[in-house]
């Protein structure tokens, strides 16, 4: 029995080479040749500086931002560098404060608006990192960030069509808009 | 539910089945060796890496060496992992600076990625350093899934090879004179390594990346916030530190290999893990692809493709029955939110349904499937947080993983669990009609049906045995998270998965304790190798009977009754098994709902 030892080694050996070194190594190399922007984290530079990545999402409170989905990562909402969902089960308590503590703050923001509110825009999302937000939670804060910035209306929603992505391949996962870009598109209107 | 989401569920169905045939067909010629389109590139390294073993080609195992050499192999792995982990900080490749990570939580984890399980106590973001996830993780990702296809391999062999009377009425060695043989480990390990998943890991990595998953080896990235925020503790918060590292080139193999131990803590529903709707579509695929492939493999290598194609109806349609039921529960939402007045109905600008721990890309018809496959399929990968999900919508998981993961299952591990049952199908039926029961032409006689039924037996008494213990041991109850029935099956959950060699869980319980380290590790061990060793013990008990001849008596083992009927099997012993306990959880839950 002894004999499957040395294989045994060897082979554990042999394969963590094989598994472990050479094929991430070459799965980088070939990514950071052919793909280096996406393989680096989608990063978005301004001016030089590091202002974000496209997949990843950021917090907005701000009547002149659209806002993201809420974020369950701590210490604070979305930090990139510890994922986490809220993990909260669907009748505990606590879930349903925290969903009216944030449908109140999204009212209190927009009094006009008597819409319900987008269910995407009221619950933490399974990474804490969402870069989206659903189509109809971008139409529900439009006249708020219109009005905040003193846009037509039909500037903004011209925005959102613009960062706006549909189904893959129209069948594939839900249409959403990208908060980040969305935003920095905002800021850069003059 | 809408017709895009339905049709969403009925494209992955017909893309999987369609791909268990070329794949199966393939696969069925690496392992008995014939030629492929890879010899050129691959066959040097394989012969080169048998030289190093000390192995050849046509060594023959008996099903004890068999399984002394993939103990031995499993045992050098757990122990490797679990060195690496605890030297980590003095290595290279390391560029946040992380320590030893706990004794508990390394011998947890160690055991955990050999044992194909992927159950994750630590966050990986936050606790390994990139060389750990390359050298331990991704390589058992690798190693594990081979081992268990190995082991499916060898348990087929047990199936088809046999010993035929000779014209004198001796016995003589059946079909290639290979006697009690049931091939090589080593060679059946190195093939469906090199052969199998590394081609489909590299496939799979280059597509995700092109959609934006990570790949690289740098420190992790600062940018500046557009809108500073704050902490828990008021401090104004400016920047975001984005966790990077070479993550596609694992989570490939992660889902391929059905392993599941994310690169990061959010595990797929990261974004850096599967960035857009198409790569959350080819891991789906990449999950349940090689274990679906391997029915058509089986078929093949027993010389009735039939044989192979009733196996995987009956996954088929246990899996996409239930992923319905998971899609309906999530997509009517949660009633609570209401009085709200928020928003549920599903439409082209809103994903609708229960949406939190679900990311905006997937929606609620794509979380549903994934939770579903990746709990059919043993990966325990998640692109949603299955803690979050509604009473019925988090029953399906766990069921899934309660009906021992048969359906699709672990690669290798899952064909082999459900071989079992199809022993146990054919053993019940054989007891109505009153006629010997066999299966493709080998009597079932009472040492099958012991270690069949061992088989059956270890994993619920593992679980709820588990289960039982930790709900009236303060350590087991002080890291439940959600309060009431849901607590309870945080709990169930965690062991239903590292009972079934799953890995997803109730994230919610804070199972990175010394309690929930050990005991949940040797749940892991128990679920492998205490089902592994009977199953080639099984094998071995198989290859020296005699080829019983086809007669009008013998029961057809591919008719669309027997499917119904091995469907039945599965699920009522799952139910038996596991209904006293879920009603317990998910039942109570869902009833207090209303």
């Amino acid at each position: 029995m002894l004999s499957q030892l040395r294989p045994a080694l060897v082979a554990l050996i042999a394969l963590t080479i094989i598994t472990g070194v050479l094929y991430p190594f070459a799965i980088t190399l070939i990514a950071q040749i052919v793909f280096p922007s996406q393989a680096n984290g989608s990063l978005i530079v301004q001016n030089g500086n590091v202002v974000g990545s496209a997949l990843i999402g950021q917090s907005f409170d701000a009547p002149k931002y659209f806002w993201s989905r809420p974020s369950a990562t701590g210490p604070f909402a979305y930090n990139a560098g510890a994922s986490s969902g809220s993990n909260l089960g669907p009748t505990n308590p606590a879930l349903l404060e925290a969903v009216q503590a944030r449908a109140q703050a999204l009212r209190a923001a927009d009094p006009n608006n008597t819409a319900p509110i987008p269910v995407d825009l009221v619950t933490a999302s399974g990474s804490g990192l969402d870069p989206h937000i659903s189509v109809a939670a971008a139409n529900y804060q439009i006249a708020r960030v219109a009005r905040a910035r003193n846009l037509d209306v039909a500037r903004v929603q011209q925005l959102v069509a613009q960062f706006t992505e549909g189904r893959t391949f129209g069948i594939l996962g839900e249409a959403r808009v990208n908060v980040l870009q969305l935003n920095l598109a905002l800021d850069a209107v003059k | 539910m809408t017709i895009i989401g339905i049709l969403q569920i009925v494209l992955f169905v017909v893309v999987l089945v369609a791909l268990a045939k070329p794949l199966g067909a393939y696969m069925a010629r690496v392992y008995q060796g014939e030629k492929t389109s890879l010899d050129p590139a691959l066959k040097p390294v394989e012969k080169f890496l048998y030289r190093l073993f000390g192995t050849r080609e046509t060594d023959e195992m008996d099903w004890k060496t068999y399984a002394v050499a993939a103990l031995l192999f499993s045992a050098a792995g757990v122990l490797f992992l679990y060195a690496l982990q605890r030297v980590q900080g003095f290595l290279p490749l390391n560029p946040q600076a992380f320590g030893a990570v706990s004794p508990d939580s390394s011998f947890n984890t160690a055991t955990s990625f050999v044992t194909n399980t992927n159950w994750q106590g630590y966050a990986g973001e936050t606790t390994m350093s990139y060389l750990t996830q390359m050298l331990g993780m991704t390589v058992q990702n690798f190693v594990s899934a081979a081992t268990g296809m190995a082991i499916l391999i060898a348990f087929i062999r047990g199936l088809t090879r046999h010993q035929s009377p000779s014209p004198s009425g001796r016995g003589v060695r059946g079909e290639g004179h290979r006697g009690e043989g049931l091939g090589n480990f080593w060679v059946d390990l190195t093939r469906s390594t090199l052969y199998i998943l590394l081609p489909l890991a590299i496939l799979v990595s280059l597509v995700n990346i092109s959609q934006g998953a990570m790949q690289n080896l740098t420190a992790y990235q600062t940018a500046n916030l557009l809108q500073p925020t704050t902490d828990s503790n008021g401090a104004v918060v400016t920047t975001q530190t984005i966790a990077v590292g070479p993550a596609a080139s694992q989570v490939a193999i992660k889902h391929l290999g059905t392993n599941g131990g994310g690169f990061f803590n959010a595990n797929a529903a990261h974004p850096f893990e599967s960035p857009t709707p198409l790569t959350d579509f080819v891991l789906i695929l990449a999950e349940s692809v090689i274990a679906a492939a391997l029915c058509y493999t089986f078929g093949k290598m027993v010389g009735d493709t039939r044989q192979g194609w009733a196996i995987l109806a009956a996954m088929v349609i246990l899996l996409t029955t239930f992923m319905f039921v998971a899609y309906w529960a999530e997509a009517n939402g949660n009633p609570a939110f209401a009085q709200f007045g928020i928003d549920q109905t599903a439409s082209d600008a809103n994903p609708g349904g229960n949406m939190e721990g679900k990311e905006v890309r997937f929606g609620i018809a794509r979380s549903a499937l994934f939770a579903t496959a990746t709990t059919a399929t043993s990966t325990g990968a998640v692109n949603s947080m299955h803690d979050s999900y509604m009473p019925l919508g988090g029953f399906v998981p766990l069921f899934m993983m309660q009906l021992g993961e048969v359906v699709l299952g672990g690669v290798g591990s899952g064909l082999y669990g459900m071989l079992v049952f199809v022993i146990i199908a054919v053993f019940i039926a054989g007891l109505m009609v009153g006629r010997t029961p066999e299966y493709l032409g080998k009597k079932i006689e009472p040492f099958e049906i012991k270690m069949a039924a061992l088989l059956i037996l270890i994993m619920p008494l593992t679980v709820l045995g588990m289960t039982a213990f930790a709900v009236v041991h303060p350590d087991g109850l002080q890291s439940i998270f959600n309060p009431g029935a849901h607590g309870f099956s945080e709990v169930l959950y965690a062991f239903t998965s590292q009972g079934n060699n799953n890995g997803s869980a109730f994230g919610g319980l804070g199972a990175n304790t010394f309690f929930y380290n050990i005991l949940g590790g040797i749940a892991m061990l128990i679920s492998r190798f205490w089902l592994a060793v009977p199953t080639l013990a099984l094998a071995g008990s198989l290859v020296k009977k005699k080829q019983v001849p086809e007669s009008a008596g013998t029961l057809p083992t591919y008719s669309p009754l027997f499917i119904g009927w091995l469907i039945a099997v599965v699920l009522i012993v799952g139910a038996l098994n596991f209904l006293p306990a879920l009603a317990l959880g998910p039942v109570v839950e869902q009833l207090m709902m209303k």
